[in-house]
């Protein structure tokens, strides 16, 4: 992963509570040629946000924001409460990576969709909604009135007009958003920890760790 | 306060965690063992991840895998030649990586957070986790059991572990009799209503109560399914004589000495008297009339004898839009009865209910009555062996005969992506679902959403219209 270090840019505000995962990326699975078609990710970037974004004939619709001018390129986003909850399907995240959003700014989040943010290259901050309010009030018109600015290392959202605001990080996450070190590279370092775990659970509960074969 | 020397009072839920702390990485976040580790056939793609960075799947006998929700659930599907994209993926990793597939149409295949449990591969203090949000449905057990999202499904593969947050933990306490033709399905959605999608956010939930106590273990799973619908990420039940006797016998549960020995264990899973929980409510059970939902958002229910909510007596602004916006989609008037509203389409399915109890629910009101000319309504059992186990009994005959479709299991409509997003609810449809989700598109592009439980949905198909299955 490209360390993430500081995100400058427009910043959107879909001040929406509860977006769920199926507003934010509404994609199905399709009959591709084969299982060698099957990618790790699949993306398809028009499917954002599109029941909010596209009319029933699938026009952009002129007041969704991010087809507003100066927010086509928005790597910000401010977002209503509960974002992201629903399902686990990871595509709303890579939708919005996919897109350009690099910060969602909401005062709650979906927990497996906080969770993916981070695997992914978006920065989730929580603020209370008064905060955030605030910093709604502070999007101007269009670039570049809408720039804002966000430090992992310090924690601070500097909106246009220079207001500093702080918000809190787990440190493991910070750290790994800074250095650009995926999970599993940081895991798989901790093997050992992992073999010592399970030779002690396998001895306080062995049926865990049965040759899980079916038993007659 | 707790002597020296004594532990402090701790909730199952930590219970079970504690004991699957690998290390603590700070701010509540630790590296948690994962005992089981299920994957269908969306998830699949997470072992292209693992092919992509050559690395090896960490423990193939500890990985279990079904595929649900892309296959077509047609019963006359050509089994034996039948493939897609996900499918053979799924497929071909099996082979590469050796762990457990329960390949289409045979035992052991079904929708995922049936098969586990079934199969007996779930267990009472384990970890579960799967890339599917209603794996909290197996907390049922007594298990701590999650959905992650395809990077940390590929974190899983490659090392057994995940890095999850602790949760504060909530109690809802489910008390009283269950009256006459209310199921486990019009609690949770009782529940659902009180508690708010969000108001369980980040939570793991521990249900209890004399409702969850008399509740068979299939009652279990459909409340547990649908605890992330509250915004938890865990729901659980602690494991009693009931979860016991579920699970004896079962193909991939311990056996002999072994499962004396794990009963023994789990018999401890329990909450300690005076554990703190972060909240806890409780809600009566008696006085209940069927429920379910009129908007689209799981919160929005209301007993069927009860009128449609009015969004000018909603004093929160952002609700009374959330009402607005729903009454729009689907359709309906502010103090309208939901009785009577005409239907298209019925679907009996899902993780939420479709195991066999929900089955013959559903086959004893349907049984000798017949379903409206214009209803299409589906049956699709949880799991095949769900399905052999309803045919064994005849209930196929009976809803064949009362003019629903008897179908192969799978997810099919319950998420609009079954046989390739084929299975669907069509634009403008009205559907009176026995699943978990009434979000905008959920069973398809535009189709409007009612969930109920399984004798809510039978009545529905016999009216031709929303319809209290008291009145059957
Ligand atoms: S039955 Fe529905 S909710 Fe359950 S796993 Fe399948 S698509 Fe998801």
């Amino acid at each position: 992963m490209e360390p993430l270090i500081e995100i400058v840019g427009a910043a959107a505000s879909l001040p929406l509570n509860n977006v769920n995962t199926d507003t934010i990326a509404p994609t199905r699975p399709r009959a591709q040629a084969g299982p060698a078609a099957i990618a790790e990710r699949e993306i398809d970037a028009t499917a954002l946000f599109a029941p909010l974004r596209y009319d029933a004939q699938g026009a952009p619709r002129a007041d969704f924001v991010l087809n507003r001018p100066g927010f086509e390129r928005a790597t910000i986003l401010l977002a209503g409460s509960n974002f992201g909850c629903g399902s686990s399907r990871e595509q709303a995240v890579w939708l919005l990576a996919d897109f350009g959003i690099r910060c969602v700014i909401a005062p709650s989040f979906g927990g497996i969709f906080y969770d993916s943010c981070f695997k992914n290259g978006i920065l989730p901050v929580m603020l209370p909604a008064d905060q955030i309010d605030l910093l709604i009030a502070e999007v101007g018109a269009g670039a570049p009135q809408s720039i804002f600015s966000v430090e992992v290392a310090s924690g601070t959202i500097t909106t246009p007009g220079g207001r500093k605001l702080a918000f809190d990080l787990p440190e493991f996450r910070r750290s790994a958003l800074l250095s650009g070190l995926d999970d599993i590279a940081l895991t798989l370092r901790g093997s050992d920890a992992i073999a010592q775990f399970q030779a002690r659970d396998r001895a306080a509960r062995p049926w865990i760790y049965l040759p899980m074969t079916k038993t007659p | 306060m707790a002597e020296a020397g004594t532990p402090a009072p701790r909730t199952l839920f930590d219970k079970i965690w504690d004991a699957h702390v690998i290390s603590d990485m700070g701010d509540g976040y630790a590296l948690i063992h994962v005992d089981r580790h299920v994957v269908h056939d969306m998830g699949a793609r997470g072992f292209v991840g693992l092919r992509n960075r050559g690395l090896p799947l960490k423990h193939p006998e500890l990985t279990f895998a079904s595929a649900d929700h892309a296959i077509p659930t047609s019963p006359t599907t050509p089994w034996a030649t039948y493939s897609n994209p996900y499918l053979e993926n799924l497929r071909e990793s099996a082979r590469i990586f050796g762990f457990t597939f329960f390949d289409v149409a045979r035992p052991g295949a079904g929708i995922v957070h049936v098969v586990t449990p079934e199969q007996g591969i779930a267990l009472p203090g384990s970890t579960l986790a799967c890339g599917d949000s209603h794996t909290c449905t197996i907390g049922a057990l007594g298990a701590v059991a999650w959905g992650v999202g395809q990077s940390e499904l590929l974190h899983i593969l490659a090392t057994q572990t995940s890095i999850q947050q602790r949760p504060p933990n909530m109690r809802i306490m489910i008390e009283g009799p269950r009256p006459n033709g209310i199921t486990p399905k019009d609690i949770i959605l009782h529940v659902i209503r009180r508690v708010g999608t969000a108001g369980a956010r980040g939570l793991a939930i521990e249900f209890a109560g004399s409702a969850i106590a008399d509740m068979d273990m299939e009652g279990r799973f459909t409340v547990c399914n649908m605890a992330i619908e509250m915004g938890a990420r865990y729901g659980m039940i602690a494991p009693d004589e009931t979860t016991f006797a579920y699970l004896k016998g079962r193909p991939y549960a311990p056996k002999g000495e072994l499962w004396d020995q794990a009963v023994a264990n789990w018999r401890g899973l329990r909450t300690d008297p005076g554990a703190v929980f972060e909240r806890e409510i409780v809600i009566p059970s008696r006085d209940l009339a069927p429920q379910l939902t009129w908007g689209t958002s799981p919160d929005q229910v209301i007993g069927v004898d009860e009128s449609i909510p009015d969004p000018a007596g909603e004093t929160d602004a952002v609700r009374r839009k959330s009402m607005i916006d729903a009454l729009s989609f689907v359709g309906l008037e502010p103090g309208q009865s939901l009785i009577g509203v005409p239907i298209d389409n019925v679907f009996i399915g899902s993780c939420t209910n479709a195991r066999l109890s929900d089955l013959r629910l559903a086959a004893s009101y349907a049984k000798g009555r017949r379903v409206a000319g214009h209803v299409e309504a589906w049956v699709v059992p949880g799991s095949f062996d769900v399905k052999t186990a309803a045919e064994a009994e005849g209930l196929d005959r009976i809803f064949i005969e009362a003019g629903f479709q008897w179908r192969d299991a799978g997810c099919s409509m319950c998420g609009g992506m079954g046989d390739l997003s084929r299975e669907r609810v069509a634009s403008g449809k009205r559907v009176v679902s026995t699943t978990n989700r009434n979000f905008v598109g959920r069973q398809g592009p535009g189709s409007r959403t009612h969930l109920a439980s399984p004798a809510m949905a039978v009545a529905a198909a016999i009216a031709g219209c929303i319809a209290d299955v008291r009145d059957l």
